[in-house]
């Protein structure tokens, strides 16, 4: 925790081991009780990372307008979670953080994307580079079969043809802040479908650390898993925010309330998803400024 | 002491429509079971006498002999199979080796890096090969491809002479089952693409999407994904071909020319394969040449029954392992 030298902040540094209790021992009454459990991480109080900035970001798939203006800047070092009903556009506008977006045939995209104040989208970017620096993690895990554990950690520095000296330090160091490390360190060479859902899920997250990227995508991580697992991955996530910037989706308001720093609500009245409100989460759960996204953390919609 | 009961008969009778539909339907699935079958006993039947006479030599020598003296009595006969069977494998083997890459190639093309319209032009294209008239092929490939095969059969001769299927004991390059198997090549090359093709359009996106969110080119993500999950459909495919190639007749006859001999050297204008050997001799054959004819197709059957065979388990096993 030496990177945070702000003695009036310190009481929203956690380690992990003070994370897990607090998390444990608190039944949560309100959203709002869980969120202001957490402190909101100042932008900034950590110096690893690079912060994300979208500016004025549209998306299309053919010509249905799938998102309109988004802008929103992700603070390094900073959790955020994209709440919001289905169809708000959060995923896609997650995917066009990363250049994913444009995998899908017919999708089109206007505005920018900052990482370290440098547009992703202009041209002459090298896309493999912006996706080592800006990693991803789905909602299915999605480990590659025909790897073992230890293959698939270390499949990114083969994938982006890098070199590492010491793949076996690398191996650990990611098996370990994935929160998988002790769980798989004796078997290494099985085939990752010998996982459970929830290990592949950690597997696919230490895959991408492996890589060493600066901003994590996580899209629905956890919508898969049991709780067990899920409360692993949070857990992970809150340890990675250390060191880097993660932006979240999930359909999970207590998950957003547990993990995040920030909390960003997308919503989308049939037209195209637009973000509504963005605030620490502590307020956007106890003093959402807008009506309507009271009305969602409230449980009234969506 | 609580009794278990007895499972109970569950009967469900299906209606009259649906029985009728039931034997229709069973005919149809079993017709091509059964028109191999009697194509099988047919040859076999045939084909027994004369494998019973020549024993093992039928597969082991190479002369195929009719002597008659001058009223048309048979004063010998010998029948060998070894040349065909040799030239057989020898130009379906090249084909193959020829053939599958440029099929994996195109089918990765064709799914992965083509536009919409070209892709759907080729596609179109592809699948016209494989109903084009195989003569064609055979015409195409003697007057037009034998000219320019022959200096890169004299290339590798050059080159690879010392290795000894590359050596030939004349400079005598044409009609070759290098040249053969070049034109069985492009004939194979439709399913072969079509089968990958298939395999690899079913590559699960997930898999896809996570290599590239890892900073692949994407050559790295065909490298670790798409290749490993497609394995099993390359392998079917070049064993489809490799059936096809076997079996080839008319291409086959109109390219090679049929010596009876045993030539191991592909560059070397001579071989035959047992489809062509069969075209060859079938009309002007007797009773019991006919025999032998049948006797040689019932070879080329377990032949190429044996390579299916295969093929279906090193589908299954390699298919297993990249999904």
């Amino acid at each position: 925790m030496t990177d945070i030298n702000n003695s009036g902040r310190d009481e929203s540094v956690q380690t992990p081991g003070e994370s897990k209790e607090m998390k444990t021992s608190t039944t949560p009454h309100s959203l709002a009780d869980v969120a202001s459990a957490r402190v909101a991480k100042a932008p900034g109080s950590t110096t690893l990372g690079s912060g994300l900035e979208a500016r004025g970001v549209h998306a299309w798939f053919g010509s249905k307008h799938v998102l309109k203006d988004v802008t929103l800047d992700f603070a390094s070092g900073t959790v955020t979670a994209l709440i919001g009903p289905s169809g708000c556009g959060k995923s896609t506008f997650l995917r066009t953080l990363n250049r994913m977006h444009e995998f899908i045939p017919t999708a089109a995209l206007a505005g920018e994307v900052l990482l370290g104040g440098k547009d992703i989208y202009a041209s002459g970017t090298d896309v493999t580079k912006i996706r080592l620096r800006i990693g991803m993690v789905f909602q299915k895990p999605n480990p590659f079969p025909s790897m073992t554990i230890g293959q698939n950690v270390l499949s990114g520095l083969k994938l982006a043809q890098l070199k590492v000296s010491n793949t076996d330090d690398l191996l650990e160091e990611c098996l370990v802040r994935a929160g998988l490390w002790t769980e798989v360190k004796d078997r290494l060479g099985e085939h990752a479908s010998a996982l459970s859902g929830g290990q592949q899920q950690r597997l696919c997250i230490a895959r991408s650390l492996a890589v060493r990227p600066e901003v994590l995508l996580m899209d629905e991580p956890c919508s898969a898993l049991d709780p067990g697992s899920t409360f692993r991955i949070e857990q992970t996530i809150s340890e990675l925010s250390q060191t880097m910037t993660i932006v979240i989706v999930t359909h999970n308001m207590q998950q957003a309330a547990r993990v995040s720093d920030y909390s960003a609500f997308m919503l989308s009245d049939g037209g195209p998803g637009e973000l509504i409100e963005v605030a620490p989460t502590n307020e956007l759960f106890s003093r959402p400024r807008d009506k309507r996204t009271e009305d969602y953390v409230t449980g009234r919609f969506g | 002491m609580t009794q278990v009961p007895a499972p109970r008969e569950l009967v469900t009778k299906p209606r009259l429509s649906d029985q009728i539909f039931r034997v229709i339907v069973t005919a149809g699935g079993m017709s091509s079971l059964i028109i191999l079958g009697l194509i099988f006993a047919f040859l076999a039947y045939r084909g027994f006498g004369v494998i019973r006479v020549e024993g093992l030599g039928f597969i082991t020598n190479s002369n195929w002999d009719v002597i008659e003296d001058e009223s048309s009595n048979i004063v010998s006969q010998d029948y060998g199979l070894a040349a065909m069977l040799v030239g057989t494998i020898l130009s379906a083997t090249v084909a193959v080796i020829v053939g599958v890459p440029i099929a994996v190639f195109s089918a990765l093309f064709l799914e992965f890096y083509a536009g919409r319209k070209i892709r759907s032009f080729l596609i179109a294209l592809i699948d016209l090969m494989a109903a084009f008239p195989s003569i064609l092929f055979g015409l195409w490939g003697f007057l037009i491809l034998m000219p320019s095969a022959e200096y890169w059969a004299k290339l590798l001769n050059k080159y690879l002479g010392w290795i000894p299927i590359f050596d030939v004991p004349a400079p005598f390059f044409t009609r070759s089952p290098f040249i053969a198997g070049l034109v069985l090549a492009i004939m194979i090359i439709p399913i072969a693409t079509s089968i990958s093709r298939e395999v690899f359009s079913q590559t699960p996106l997930d898999r896809i999407q996570a290599a590239y969110a890892l900073g692949a080119t994407r050559f790295s993500m065909i490298r670790a994904v798409v290749l490993p999950f497609g394995r099993g459909g390359i392998v079917g495919g070049a064993m489809l071909g490799l059936g096809r190639a076997m079996g080839e007749t008319v291409a086959v006859y109109t390219v090679l020319n049929i010596v009876y001999q045993v030539n191991w050297q592909v560059l070397f204008g001579s071989g035959g394969n047992i489809a062509s050997l069969i075209l060859l001799k079938v009309n002007e054959a007797d009773r019991e040449e006919v025999n032998a004819l049948m006797a040689a197709g019932l070879v080329l059957f377990l032949l190429t029954l044996v390579i299916n065979a295969i093929a279906n388990v090193l589908v299954n096993r390699l298919g297993k392992t990249g999904r």
